[in-house]
């Protein structure tokens, strides 16, 4: 393989090492590894039904692999192995948080209040677990007007300040998507997991969800991991791409390496149908290279 | 100006004819349909033959309520509606501004619960003041805790509960084996019926935690007839069909309410009666229920309420936040089991008697009818809700002026279930998410906007 392919990354925020999942008698996910780097925007990429989302959800725990690892290594060193963890937990100790791909807000509450949701264990803490807050502790007072602070800073940060007090479900299809990701950006993570934060977006509020995810990246130095079919999205932020086909991973690295790996711009990006043979031309060429290689 | 005039004479007399018209042909209707349901009858007479009895006078009411019904409806209802609609449609949308009853209503509703024994005692005297204060009074009451109660579980954490009266049936049961057994008072039993009624919504709490929609509901319903038939079945402890009777009375500080020396009554120099004790339970169940709602409102605001309402808007996004749903579904089992348990020690200690007979599956029918009908979620609207249908229940009792029509063998409160669900429909018609359909929203940044009720879920599970 080119010496891209195999990139290590120096400090990896998340290693995941031959993952597998099979459902019956599909296999998913086959044999599949990478690294995130620490600080990095990583993009995983790949056409539909490739098992993008399934490795989102073994990450997240929502699907328990088959085989495989997955360690997170959090900046004080603690190292987690998200595949034991249960789903909430990874929330809560991992500080590895999420977002769906079919937006999954709490419709009937307001956008303030989704935010303190995802406060809840900071919150449940400061209230000794609801019995001392019931008294009405004033600590809890305190934690409760610190987490509305908390809410109002990535209000502003997403511009939806103004629709603080409205319900989740009356918000417009672009903002629901910026509140999911400020309600993740709540748990206060180090690992930011967006499936598809792009879709069903404009061109104008695409742009603005990239100024978003990097400026998350810069000021919080949250590492994010984000399944995208917007390229305008994934060339544009990513700082590394890994391209996945039917479970496998056919392609790693920068964007500019993979957006010209014809093995992508065969399986992904799409080729004309008078360009398929020469495609399949290259790529045998370069697997006869590795072959040769390998001798 | 007399051609409008003319032309809305001449409409008019149109409006009138069709309606006449229509009167008829309601009538003919009615008559065909009840000739032979109402117009005859089969009898037996004494030598055990069939006779045909004839009732016409019974079916001509019925068909002039009809005819009279139809024709108001056609001629005055229908105009009346339609121009209300026009002029609500020409009126420009005017900011409603909140009355003062309505701002205070929760206030006024305490003021006026607080000062209802007295104002009936002086007003019927005090045996006459024993049927409001205790049929309507304490039974109405005893629904709205256990609404209250059942809210948290289905209200808010939207998880569909049909056996609650378990927990009314453990936390009488507790006060009155417990009481009958050891001889505790009733302010020592309270607390624990409580607890041990929480402790039973936890084990149901646990089998149940992957079950969502339909099939919680099932096993709920599953778990309430397992606690009923336990309670007729273990005879020697609960005295099966027969029940646990002669169960202690509260007292206030140790003071008895009854005709002994040192009692209630002969202590202020009362004349001695029984009313005393109903207006001393009315202040107690009233007590509880302000405490089911003060701790409604504090957990509501809490992290834990909070995640009980996101629990029953999408759980997966929850597990998402690194909400234990889990415990959170748990929590929610325990602390509407922990007050429906305490609304059953207080059901003992009014009754001085528990059998298996109150703990029936349509007790957790109508309390989950009153949370629904109330709105879900809404402490007022539950409220209100209970009043109209226990309130509604009794007053059928009262309605004694229907034998005049219908016989003297004529029971309204027969017909409670009918009218029951009659009620159900038609409000649900009206306003599909309960009398208050709009949630109140926990914290807020600018300013507090209640929740249409269309974007809040019902919970699947």
């Amino acid at each position: 393989m080119a010496p891209e392919t195999s990139t290590m990354t120096k400090d990896p925020i998340l290693k995941v090492e031959h993952l597998s999942m099979r459902f019956g008698g599909l296999m998913a996910i086959n044999d599949f590894s990478f690294e995130a780097g620490r600080g990095d925007i990583t993009a995983l990429i790949g056409p539909n039904g490739a098992g993008k989302t399934t490795v989102f959800n073994c990450i997240t725990g929502f699907y328990k692999p088959t085989m495989g690892m997955i360690t997170m290594r959090q900046r004080s060193g603690h190292e987690y192995l998200l595949e034991r963890l249960p789903d909430f937990e990874i929330t809560k100790q991992a500080k590895v948080a999420r977002t769906f791909q079919n937006i999954r807000m709490f419709s009937g509450m307001t956008v303030l209040e989704n935010l303190l949701v995802a406060q809840h264990n900071k919150l449940m803490l400061a209230s000794g677990y609801t019995f001392l807050g019931l008294v009405g502790f004033p600590a809890y007072r305190q934690a409760s007007k610190e987490a509305i602070e908390l809410a109002r800073h990535w209000l502003e940060r997403a511009s939806l300040i103004d629709r603080a007090d409205d319900p989740a479900g009356d918000l417009p299809y672009g903002a629901q998507r910026r509140l999911e990701i400020a309600r993740a950006m709540c748990t206060e993570p180090e690992l930011l997991c967006l499936d598809e934060p792009a879709a069903g977006l404009n061109p104008r509020e695409s742009h603005s969800l990239n100024e978003l995810l990097q400026s998350i990246r810069s000021d919080t130095g949250t590492s994010i991991l984000l399944i995208e079919h917007d390229m305008s999205v994934v060339m544009g932020i990513s700082d590394h791409v890994v391209v996945l086909e039917y479970g496998q991973k056919i392609s790693d690295g920068n964007p500019d390496f993979v957006k010209s790996d014809p093995r992508v711009i065969a399986a992904y990006l799409g080729v004309e149908d008078e360009e398929v043979e020469e495609v399949i031309e290259q790529i045998e060429e370069i697997e006869g290279e590795q072959g040769g290689t390998k001798q | 100006m007399a051609n409008i005039a003319s032309t809305t004479a001449s409409a008019g007399t149109e409006v009138t004819a069709r309606a006449l018209r229509e009167a008829v042909f309601a009538g003919l209707v009615t008559l065909g349909l009840f000739v032979l349901f109402v117009g005859l009858k089969t009898d037996q007479n004494i030598r055990n033959e069939l006779v045909l009895t004839q009732r016409w006078g019974l079916l001509a009411t019925f068909v002039i309520i009809a005819m009279v019904g139809r024709f108001l409806m056609v001629a005055y209802a229908q105009p009346w509606l339609a121009q209300r609609k026009a002029a609500k449609a020409a009126a420009p949308e005017v900011v409603k501004e909140e009355g003062f009853f309505s701002r205070n209503f929760s206030k006024i509703a305490i003021v006026a619960l607080i000062l209802y024994p007295p104002v009936v005692l002086a007003l019927t005297g005090i045996q006459g003041s024993l049927k409001w204060v205790d049929n309507f009074g304490i039974q109405i009451l005893i629904y709205v805790m256990l609404a209250w109660g059942l809210n948290i579980v289905v209200g808010l954490a939207g998880l569909l509960d049909l056996g609650y009266v378990a927990f009314y049936a453990v936390g009488a049961y507790s006060y009155a084996l417990l009481s009958s057994y050891f001889g505790l008072s009733f302010w020592v039993l309270l607390p624990i019926a409580g607890l041990l009624s929480a402790c039973w919504g936890m084990i149901l709490g646990f089998p149940v935690l992957r079950l969502r929609g339909d099939y919680l509901a099932i096993v709920t319903l599953a778990f309430g007839e397992i606690i009923r038939l336990v309670l007729i079945n273990w005879t020697e402890v609960t005295k099966g069909t027969f029940g646990v009777s002669g169960i202690a009375k509260a007292t206030l500080f140790g003071i008895k309410f009854d005709a002994s020396k040192d009692g209630f009554a002969a202590m202020m120099g009362l004349p001695i009666s029984s009313a005393y004790y109903k207006i001393f339970l009315f202040y107690l169940i009233l007590g509880l229920c302000m405490i089911t709602a003060f701790v409604t409102i504090r957990l509501r605001r809490m992290p834990v309420g909070r995640a009980w309402e996101a629990l029953r808007e999408d759980e997966i996004a929850c597990r998402s936040l690194g909400i234990n749903t889990t415990t959170t579904k748990l929590t929610a089992f325990a602390t509407g089991a922990m007050f429906g348990g305490f609304a059953g020690s207080f059901f003992a200690v009014r009754q001085g008697f528990v059998s298996p007979e109150s703990f029936i599956f349509l007790e957790s029918a109508v309390i989950l009818a009153i949370v629904v009908l109330g709105g879900m979620g809404s402490l007022t609207g539950i409220a209100i809700a209970a009043i109209v249908m226990i309130g509604g229940t009794e007053i059928l009792r009262e309605l004694t002026f229907l034998k005049v029509i219908f016989g003297p063998n004529f029971t309204p409160e027969l017909y409670r279930m009918l009218i029951f669900g009659l009620a159900m429909v038609t409000v649900m018609v009206w306003k599909p998410r309960g009398f208050v359909g709009s949630r109140e929203p926990t914290a807020f940044l600018r300013e507090r906007k209640a929740v249409s009720g269309s974007f809040t879920k019902e919970g699947h599970g």
